[in-house]
């Protein structure tokens, strides 16, 4: 079981970030189904979540079961709830659509998680479309404090209007902490149990039908009841500008306007049209403030209201106070201080991370390596330079074979697809069921490192262990592989690089569909930092001949030292050599992936005492 | 109103400190939003943290240009948000280097000026050891702890603040050493201010 640091039992407030507020504001509620697949910015809800007492959570193989987990708790009649990263709502998009018709029993609520900046995020779509598009209600909190009295306003709403509720939060509201008092538990009016109500619970296009209208006066009710509910209020001040907003920009809307007078939309769909109207006639010019798309405005302009909104405010990124200041007086806060031309420092592969040793492998090959969503999208970055797509979760063995089947025979050898561990279950297993199926040869390779790396070491159905760290059943790839049909899997340890390169020479010739796993935990996972005696390897001065080979690598643990012809002399060097290469022993994790490459032997493994 | 920009690189103990700094501030009873980044931004990437405090705080990031104090983790990252600080703000700078990848690789060399560039621009900046000084005080995994204790000597707030957070935060077997890199950082800073008096 995990454990949680905040308490459920005090009263005073508590420091929390949006993500640990939303866990508290649904265990307030009263959910007790929650499921989701980890996601950036949202993963941290679940991972709290299930610290709470009485209740059941799940990571889901991806973010459509996930919804689909929920909703059939919902129809179970308990109060349920799916998070996700923005993206991870496209995948879920298909149940979310039409859990708008069923309705709910148990209230159900979907946290989308957008990422503006993309901080941890290959797009920046704009997840308040999906409200509107699936017609379902969306709220959207301003910081932690909102973000856990929206939890349980949504609940309320799910089950008062029979439908899914969305909220929606941005990495500012996510990852931000703020003060946020506890409150009381609630129960749900709603008897969990089995109920047949098939006019209901059964889109059959008869059935749909029905409930595409009931949608529509749904809605109605919904317009309706956001005129008078009081999460979207008018905070009244100078009438010269009026400020319309929703979650995070208000904040910034507020910082940089404090006496304006301001529409806070707490509810970001349905919009309340005569508040709107009444707020723009008593101000002298209307402005919206928000990120990313102009849905507001949009909105705003479509009920006949003039106002400035994308004119001013970047459609991408972030906002901030300053931004949005300039943007509407056109006039920049003070800075004092240019940006320093100095190296950049962007994330990287661990030391002793097993993806190292096979993109080093993948990166002799020359071939084109349709990449997916993970740590080893890292390996794009120099120097390994060994990824040359990456578009969404489980797209590089479908763009894989696209590409071999546009370029026949041609591609073969030429083309690999990467995925990882999570991934592959993720969305994965189709693609490569398409491979097999429609006689392809495209050669896939699974990172197999025990876990999902870049969003924080989430267990998954490969690694056999839960969310609260119980023992389930593992999910063997190596045999999904073979039942769907590929003949040629094979396994190999990705530290091994000469090994690796040969094994994947002979697969990606391979004129038949083939698979290589490469099996290694991720040095994060707590057995990989318990170990006590990892070895540690040094790089002999003596034989460093300064070839820069290992420096390929781009692990963080061998750096160059650059000399002097002087200082190459002192040394012992050649007068032409320009540095050696040394291993940083804190940073060393012992993997040994370099020590092979070094053909002048200058890699060695280190006793103890020489530390 | 106080803005504290916290800096440096992924690992090194940085949302624990301004987390312990956040608890000192609101037990004295004022408003607090800190803002951070998770997933891609770590990996040994740069990493900041926007800690800002008041009587009510809305936005949960510091401006450009009003960064009171700025807490360099790494002394390379002192640089990285320039744009953040103002004339006056104080700099405390941890001098321990930690290289980047274009650094390790040989591609870019790590600039050597990086204290004399800051002050040259007449900020307030203070050097501190904090790795020996985490040896010294017995963990050299405190060197958060020594930053968090020069920080203090610069917070409207009582040391006894941050020592009741520290006690209510840090696990037992690692109190002492934490408390003792706490003193051991505000003495740093006291000392500097002293010499400078």
């Amino acid at each position: 079981m995990k454990k949680r640091e905040i308490s459920t039992k005090t009263t005073e407030k508590q420091l929390l970030s949006g993500n640990e507020a939303i866990a508290l504001g649904a265990f307030e509620a009263g959910v007790k189904v929650a499921s989701a697949y980890p996601g950036t910015p949202s993963t941290e809800i679940l991972e709290n979540f299930c610290t709470y007492e009485g209740v059941y959570a799940e990571w889901a193989p991806n973010e459509k079961v996930a919804l689909e987990v929920a909703l059939g708790a919902s129809f179970a009649g308990v109060r349920a709830l799916a998070t996700m990263k923005h993206v991870g709502l496209n995948v879920a998009a298909d149940p979310l659509f039409t859990a708008a018709y069923t309705g709910v029993r148990g209230g159900l609520v979907i946290i989308t998680a957008d990422d503006p900046e993309m901080h941890s995020s290959q797009n920046e779509q704009d997840n308040r479309n999906y409200a509107y598009a699936a017609k379902v209600p969306m709220l959207e909190p301003s910081d932690a404090s909102e973000a856990k009295e929206f939890m349980k306003i949504a609940y309320r709403l799910s089950e008062e209007f029979d439908t899914p509720v969305l909220v929606r939060t941005t990495t500012r509201v996510a990852h931000v902490k703020g003060l946020v008092s506890p409150g009381q538990q609630e129960v749900s009016a709603v008897k969990a149990g089995i109920e047949k109500i098939p006019e209901k619970l059964v889109m059959l296009p008869s059935n749909a039908r029905r409930r595409r209208v009931e949608l529509e006066a749904r809605m109605g009710r919904l317009r309706e009841f956001a005129e008078d509910f009081p999460e979207n209020r008018i905070e009244w001040g100078d009438r010269k500008r009026g400020f319309i907003t929703s979650g995070v920009s208000y904040l910034y809307v507020k910082e940089a306007f404090p006496e304006a007078s301001v529409l806070k939309l707490g509810m970001a769909y349905p919009f309340p049209a005569k508040m709107i109207g009444d707020f723009a006639s008593k101000v002298d010019e209307v402005f919206v403030v928000e990120e990313l798309d102009p849905f507001i405005e949009i909105h705003v302009k479509a009920m006949g209201i003039s106002c400035k909104g994308k004119e001013l405010i970047p459609p991408f990124g972030e906002l901030n106070a300053s931004i949005v200041r300039k943007a509407i007086t056109g006039k920049a806060a003070e800075t004092f201080f240019e940006p320093s031309p100095i190296p950049f420092r962007p994330p990287n592969l661990c030391p002793g991370c097993p993806h190292r040793g096979i993109f080093y492998a993948i990166s002799k090959l020359n071939v084109f390596v349709a990449g997916d969503i993970g740590c080893y999208t890292l390996a794009a970055l120099k120097p390994l330079s060994s990824m040359d797509s990456c578009v969404c979760m489980g797209a590089s063995i479908g763009t894989a074979f696209g590409m071999e089947k546009a370029l026949g025979k041609e591609a073969l050898g030429k083309i690999v697809a990467v995925i990882g561990d999570s991934t592959f279950i993720h969305s994965g297993i189709t693609g490569l069921i398409d491979i097999v199926y429609n006689r392809g040869f495209t050669t896939v390779i699974i990172l197999d490192n025990r876990t999902t790396g870049m969003t924080g070491h989430q267990p998954n159905p490969s690694t056999g262990v839960t969310i609260t760290g119980d023992v389930s059943t593992l999910v063997d790839i190596e045999a999904i592989c073979r039942a769907i049909g590929v003949k040629h899997v094979r396994t190999i340890n990705p530290h091994e690089i000469e090994a690796a390169i040969k094994v994947l020479r002979e697969e990606v010739e391979r004129p038949e569909p083939s698979v290589i796993i490469t099996k290694a935990p991720c040095v994060l996972v707590p057995e990989m930092k318990k170990r006590k005696d990892k070895p540690l390897f040094l790089i002999a001065p003596d034989k460093c001949t300064g070839c820069r080979t290992c420096l390929k690598l781009g692990c963080p643990a061998i750096e160059w030292v650059a000399v002097t012809p002087e200082e190459a002399k002192r040394l012992g060097y050649k007068e032409k050599q320009k540095g050696y290469s040394r291993i940083n022993a804190v940073l060393c994790d012992g993997c040994g992936q370099c020590a092979p490459l070094c053909r002048f032997k200058a890699i060695v493994l280190a006793t103890k005492e020489g530390k | 109103m106080g803005n504290i920009l916290f800096c440096g690189v992924g690992g090194q103990g940085i949302l624990l400190a301004s987390e312990i700094t956040s608890f000192a501030l609101i037990k004295s009873g004022l408003d607090v939003k800190k803002s951070e980044v998770h997933g891609m931004a770590q990996r040994g990437g740069s990493v900041v943290a926007h800690l800002k405090y008041g009587e009510k705080v809305y936005s949960p990031l510091i401006e450009p240009g009003t960064a009171d104090i700025e807490v360099a983790f790494e002394m390379l990252e002192s640089l990285r948000y320039l744009p953040y600080l103002k004339r006056e703000s104080r700099v405390i700078v941890n001098t321990q280097k930690i290289l980047p990848p274009s650094v390790t690789t040989g591609v870019e060399a790590y600039p050597d000026d990086i204290l004399s560039g800051l002050k040259g621009k007449g900020l307030a900046v203070f050097p501190v050891d904090a790795f020996e000084a985490a040896r010294r005080a017995g963990e050299t995994k405190a060197v958060n702890m020594i930053l968090v204790g020069c920080l203090s000597a610069f917070l409207p707030l009582e040391a006894e603040v941050f020592r009741a957070v520290i006690r209510e935060r840090v696990p037992e077997r690692f109190l002492k050493a934490n408390l003792e890199a706490f003193r051991q950082g505000r003495e740093i800073i006291d000392t500097m201010l002293q010499a400078a008096e």
